[in-house]
Formats: C-alpha cells, sequence, structure tokens
C-alpha cells in the first residue's frame, strides 16, 4: 500500500522532489552524451536510476547537516544546492568548477551548503564523516553527518572501524548505504558474507533498517526519522536503501554481467516515471505542470553544458596552487 | 631556559597549546588513561578532560580520517600513532585523503592537524617496530614532515605543527625521549618549520641529519675535532618542506658532504638530499657526496647484528675521514 503523499509533504514540497530527480537525470544523461562527445574525460559515474534516494534522503536532513559520498555523487551535490553550470564545469576540467577543475567527477565539494566532498577510495569517507560529527558535537552545533556510500564499501576495515568507532563515542552519524547490488561487475551475494547489508550493524549495537530505495517518499520519511533520531540521540543509525542503476558501473562498462531480465524488473520501478504517475493520480500536479518542469530542468542542463563550454580552462600555474595554505 | 627530557618538552607543547586554544584536542590509541604508550600525554586527561584527550580503538586508518573529519569541521586535531610503523595502516587516510583534500577540492578547506609517530630503531624491537619511514611521507606533496633531535626543537617543532594550518607529520625518536637539553620557558617560543639549523660550525665537511642522526652527528664532529678535524652539522629539523638554502650554504663553504639517514638507503632522503648537492654546487665539491644510511634490510633483533643495521658516530667518522682523504 502506498502512502497518500498529501498525508506526508505539502504539494509544492511534493513537486520539488520530482523536479530535483528529473534535474538530477537529465544531467546525468547529458553527461553521458558529453562523455561521448569527448568534453567529460577520465572516470564518470553515472547515478540514474538511483535518483529517489538522493532525492528523498537530502530532504530529510537539515541544511546544516553534513552530507559526505563516494564518486557516484554528481545528483547528491546537486539536489543539496550545487549549482549545475558550475558541476558541468568541474566535469570539463574548467576553472570555473565547483573545484576549479582540479577535482573532477569524483571529487565534487562545496563547504557552503555542508557538502564535504565526494571520495574516490572506497570506503574512505566513513572516517571522515566519524570526524565531522565529533567536531559537530564538541563545538555544540546541531547538526549531524549524513555518510553516502554503496554496498561494495561495507567490506572495507574502514566501514567495521567506523561503525564501531561512532557508537563507542556516541556521535551523530547517520549511516546510509545505497545498495545497488553491484560493486562494478560484482554482485553483492558474491562479495558479502551476509548480503543483507542493513543487519550487518548488529555488531556494533547501531539500530538499522532497511528502506526502498527506488521510492522517493519511502526514502525521505526513513531518513527524516533516522536523522530525527540521531539529532537527539546524539548516537548514529543505520539505512540501507535498495536500488539500482540503469547504465553500468562508468562508462567503460557495457554491464553485462546483468541479465536483461533482472534490468527490465528494476526499470519497471523507475522512480520518475512512478512518481510522476503518484503525483498525476492524487491530484498533485497535472501533466502541463510536470511539462514545464522538464524542460525547465532541461533548459538548466542545456545552460551547463553551455558555460562548461565556453569556460576556460585552468591555468597552468593553478598546478601549484592549493597543496598548502 | 630550563633543563628538560625530550619528552617533557613534548608534553610542554601539548599543554600549553591545549591551554593556549580550545579547539586542540589529543586523540590516539592509549593516550588518555594510560597517558601514552611513551608517557607523550601524561598529565593531559587529568588537565583537559575526557572530550579534549580521547582514547581510540586501535584502527589507525580511522584515528586519522577522524582527525581530518574533526579538521575539516574546525577543530585542531593531534593524532598520536602508537608508533610510525603502524601508520602504514592508515597510509590510506594520510596519503590519499589527508594530502589530497585541499587540492583536489579546490583549495576550499584545509587541515590544521597534526600526527605524532614515535620511530626509529636501535631498540632491539625487531623488524615491525624499528622503521625509519620518514621518506615515505617526504615523497608525498601535501604535508609537512618535522623531525626534532633535541629537546628544544622538540618543544618550538611541535607547538608550530599544532598551529599551522596545514597536515604535519611529526616523528620522534624513541631513543631520544630520555635525551635532556635547555628549553625557552617562553610559551611563545616557535621553531619555523622549512628551517634548518647549523648545530655546529666547521669548515671541512658539512654532515647533514636530521632526529637522532644529528645526536651522532653532533657526537662524530666532537670526536674528530679532538683530531683536529673540523665538522659542520646542519640539522634538517624540517624534513618537509627542505631547506636547501642552508645545505647549500654549508656545502659552499666546506666543500664537502656527508649525508646521515636512518632510513633505508635506496631512494632514501639522503639521495635526494645528495642530488640535490650535485644539481646545485657541483663546482664547489672537492669530494663526491657520502651517503651514511641505514642497510637496506628489515631489522633484526640480536643486538650484535642490529647495530650494524644503523648508522653509528663511528660509520659516520669513517665516511667524513673517507671524504676528507679520497678515500671514497
Ligand atoms: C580502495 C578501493 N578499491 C577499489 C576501488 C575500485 N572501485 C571503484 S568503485 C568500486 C565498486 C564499489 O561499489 P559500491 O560501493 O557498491 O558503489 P557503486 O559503484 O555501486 O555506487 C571499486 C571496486 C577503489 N576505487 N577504491
Ligand atoms: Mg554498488
Amino acid at each position: 500500500m502506498q502512502t497518500r503523499l498529501r498525508m506526508v509533504l505539502p504539494d509544492q514540497e511534493l513537486i520539488k522532489l520530482y523536479e530535483k530527480m528529473f534535474l538530477s537525470r537529465e544531467f546525468e544523461e547529458r553527461c553521458a552524451e558529453q562523455y561521448a562527445k569527448g568534453h567529460i574525460t577520465g572516470f564518470l559515474h553515472l547515478y540514474s536510476g538511483q535518483e529517489a534516494v538522493a532525492v528523498g534522503a537530502t530532504a530529510g536532513l537539515h541544511k546544516d547537516d553534513y552530507i559526505l559520498s563516494a564518486y557516484r555523487e554528481h545528483a547528491q551535490a546537486i539536489v543539496r544546492g550545487a549549482d549545475p553550470r558550475r558541476v558541468m564545469a568541474e566535469l570539463f576540467g574548467k576553472s570555473t568548477g565547483i573545484c576549479k577543475g582540479k577535482g573532477g567527477s569524483m571529487h565534487l565539494f562545496d563547504p557552503s551548503l555542508n557538502f564535504m566532498g565526494g571520495y574516490a577510495i572506497v570506503g574512505g569517507q566513513f572516517p571522515i564523516s566519524v570526524g565531522l560529527a565529533f567536531s559537530a558535537r564538541y563545538r555544540g552545533e546541531d547538526r549531524i553527518a549524513a555518510c553516502f556510500f554503496g554496498d561494495g564499501a561495507v567490506n572495507q576495515g574502514t566501514f567495521h572501524e567506523s561503525l564501531n568507532w561512532a557508537q563507542l563515542w556516541q556521535l551523530p552519524v547517520l549511516f546510509i548505504c545505497e545498495n545497488n547490488f553491484y560493486g562494478i561487475g560484482t554482485e553483492v551475494h558474491r562479495s558479502s558474507a551476509l548480503a543483507s547489508i542493513h543487519k550487518r550493524t548488529c555488531g556494533y549495537d547501531i539500530p538499522s533498517e532497511k528502506v526502498d530505495g527506488m521510492d522517493v517518499i519511502a526514502v525521505y520519511k526513513a531518513v527524516k526519522y533516522a536523522a530525527e533520531k540521531v539529532r537527539e540521540s546524539g548516537h548514529p543509525y543505520f539505512i540501507e536503501a535498495t536500488t539500482y542503476r540503469f547504465r553500468g558501473h562508468s562508462m567503460a562498462d557495457p554491464a553485462k554481467y546483468r541479465s536483461a531480465a533482472e534490468h527490465d524488473v528494476w526499470k519497471a520501478r523507475d522512480p520518475l516515471p512512478n512518481f510522476a504517475n503518484q503525483l498525476l493520480e492524487e491530484g498533485i500536479a497535472t501533466r502541463e505542470q510536470l511539462d514545464g518542469i522538464e524542460a525547465g530542468c532541461a533548459r538548466l542542463v542545456d545552460e551547463s553544458v553551455q558555460f562548461a563550454e565556453e569556460s576556460p580552462w585552468p591555468e597552468d600555474s593553478a598546478v601549484w596552487e592549493d597543496i598548502y595554505v | 631556559m630550563s633543563e628538560m627530557t625530550y619528552r617533557d618538552a613534548l608534553n610542554l607543547a601539548l599543554k600549553e597549546e591545549m591551554r593556549h586554544d580550545p579547539s586542540v584536542f589529543v586523540l590516539g590509541e592509549d593516550v588518555a588513561l594510560y597517558e601514552g604508550s611513551f608517557k607523550v600525554t601524561r598529565g593531559l586527561l587529568a588537565e583537559f578532560g575526557e572530550e579534549r584527550v580521547k582514547d581510540t580503538p586501535i584502527s589507525e586508518n580511522t584515528i586519522i580520517g577522524v582527525s581530518i573529519g574533526a579538521a575539516m569541521g574546525g577543530l585542531r586535531p593531534v593524532a598520536e600513532l602508537m608508533t610510525v610503523n603502524f601508520a602504514l595502516l592508515a597510509m590510506d587516510q594520510i596519503v590519499n585523503h589527508m594530502t589530497k583534500i585541499r587540492y583536489m577540492f579546490g583549495g576550499q578547506t584545509h587541515l590544521p592537524m597534526t600526527i605524532r609517530m614515535p620511530g626509529g630503531g636501535g631498540s632491539q624491537l625487531g623488524a615491525q617496530h624499528s622503521q625509519s619511514l620518514e621518506t615515505f611521507f617526504m615523497h608525498c606533496p601535501g604535508m609537512r614532515v618535522l623531525y626534532p633531535a633535541t629537546p628544544a626543537d622538540a618543544k618550538g617543532l611541535l607547538k608550530s605543527a599544532i598551529r599551522d594550518n596545514n597536515p604535519v607529520i611529526f616523528l620522534e625518536h624513541e631513543l631520544l625521549y630520555n635525551s635532556k637539553g635547555e628549553v625557552p620557558e617562553d610559551p611563545e617560543f616557535l621553531v619555523p618549520i622549512g628551517q634548518a639549523e647549523v648545530k655546529r660550525a666547521g669548515e671541512q665537511v658539512t654532515i647533514v641529519g636530521y632526529g637522532r642522526m644529528t645526536i651522532l652527528a653532533l657526537q662524530a664532529a666532537e670526536e674528530l675535532a679532538r683530531e683536529g678535524v673540523s665538522c659542520e652539522v646542519v640539522d634538517l629539523r624540517s624534513l618537509a618542506p627542505l631547506d636547501t638554502e642552508t645545505i647549500l650554504a654549508s656545502v659552499r663553504k666546506t666543500g664537502r658532504a656527508v649525508v646521515v639517514e636512518e632510513c633505508w638507503r635506496t631512494c632514501g632522503l639522503g639521495a635526494e638530499i645528495s642530488s640535490i648537492i650535485f644539481e646545485k654546487c657541483f663546482d664547489v665539491l672537492r669530494a663526491p657526496v657520502r651517503r651514511v644510511s641505514g642497510l637496506d634490510v628489515p631489522m633484526p633483533y640480536s643486538r650484535k647484528i642490529e647495530k650494524i643495521c644503523i648508522p653509528q658516530a663511528e660509520t659516520i667518522k669513517q665516511a667524513i675521514r673517507d671524504v676528507l682523504s679520497g678515500g671514497y
């Protein structure tokens, strides 16, 4: 049984959730196109399919809360408020990029939004999230640290070290596992002895739950509840959101290890058309309204590409900048 | 000035900086209740309490990751890794994260953090507890690497490290903790990062050392002075950034150089410094630069053979005689 949407959020906010999911998808699909044209180079990991997780979770957090993620993080940054034009410029390697073209796709960062980074060493963001949560408590700040990571990251030492540490020091960390069932080409049962990831927190006595990561409202509700619990108690909490990436691991991966049938099952659960239908069925938005929103997102992404194309390359002297204070 | 040990000088630096800045906190394995495995953090828990003096699990990589996050969040962590050997478990957070974050995020954050690491050989602790890994850190841009030889430098450098807005690796030699020296009492006494010091002036040979190697170099210089040989001892203090000016000025004066390194010879800091000297003052050299290094072997336990793996005052003296006599 699906929840009646209006019982959860006001109409305008529900429509915003759709807009953010659509913008994320549009951005990612345009990245793929720009990669094919050779404008984006290096590694490129797209988020298409997983939008309900970033959008639902971010809506459940406060603006002051820290967000950290891995390398599949464009959507998390944009949904948090990063300017898509400057994110696209970053991917193009231009000096107007969100990190001056020095980070690239995997290393977005915007401290003004408390978006504390995309990290490309699997599991690297766990302890950093714990440290940020400690600084918040130490300084008496009312904020928590939300740490996003994949199913593949839970077999890293830092995962276990950080779960233990967060609970031992009683720190406000919300761990959010985006279980898309694959770490590159390795299906979760082939890498984890216990593939039901949320159960793995029992060794640290951290409460956890599993949520449908294709349902933006379910993610929103779970994260909102969890974030409040973390905020009130100061203790960690763990959410596993099951989801699926519609593309390969990166642009270099044709994803031959997954069957077409499996892909179709998940494609039928695509959060974009499904949530749009819910909005229409419950009379929250009209088709025309959604068309307008979609066109607006497409325009913004067009502008982003144009901005990135027209932006200047970094000066050679930039290589020596920003190493030391 | 008052006389104190290297250990007490470090301890005093920690206390002064914690009094000076409430954002400074200390974390590490057994640093609080147990007061540190080398007792450098003695008295901190009693004075500063549990939120500022934190015992951690035995999770080196996470000790550094938590320090990174705390620094990003506005604190000034001083982490202790029980010994430098265990830093190898934290190389992911040190090299892949700590030294990259400011750069890859376009200068939008900085990490004012210090990692203290006791290390070095000579205590018969065997292959896994006797390493000198300074070159590992020097090789990687994005962090400062400091290694004091005397109590005064230990205090002044640690205070500078804690106040610096960059990540600092702070190496301490386990055999120096009980060494004594005069230390300035002024709580604003700081030793600047990036400045070597001529610890003994001389005319015929420059000996470049750091950490315990400086102490051995001074001993060798003292003994050779009785034979009429005049050595200048340059104590690096800061391995990164390296004060090449002070090294080169000394070599330009003496025309000869012996570099003493406790680490393995292959790709060691001695190779780097020799190369800088050859590149920058080949014209004044009267003999090839000579390296005195740790042997390229895992450290053996037995006292008899451990000794030959680590530079000694005797081996330094022999190297100096060689460069003076052309016997290289
Ligand atoms: C320490 C480390 N080991 C290996 C890799 C190579 N690698 C990059 S992504 C990845 C899979 C991670 O999968 P998961 O955590 O499930 O994230 P997803 O890609 O599904 O979002 C691997 C093995 C890496 N970047 N870092
Ligand atoms: Mg995955």
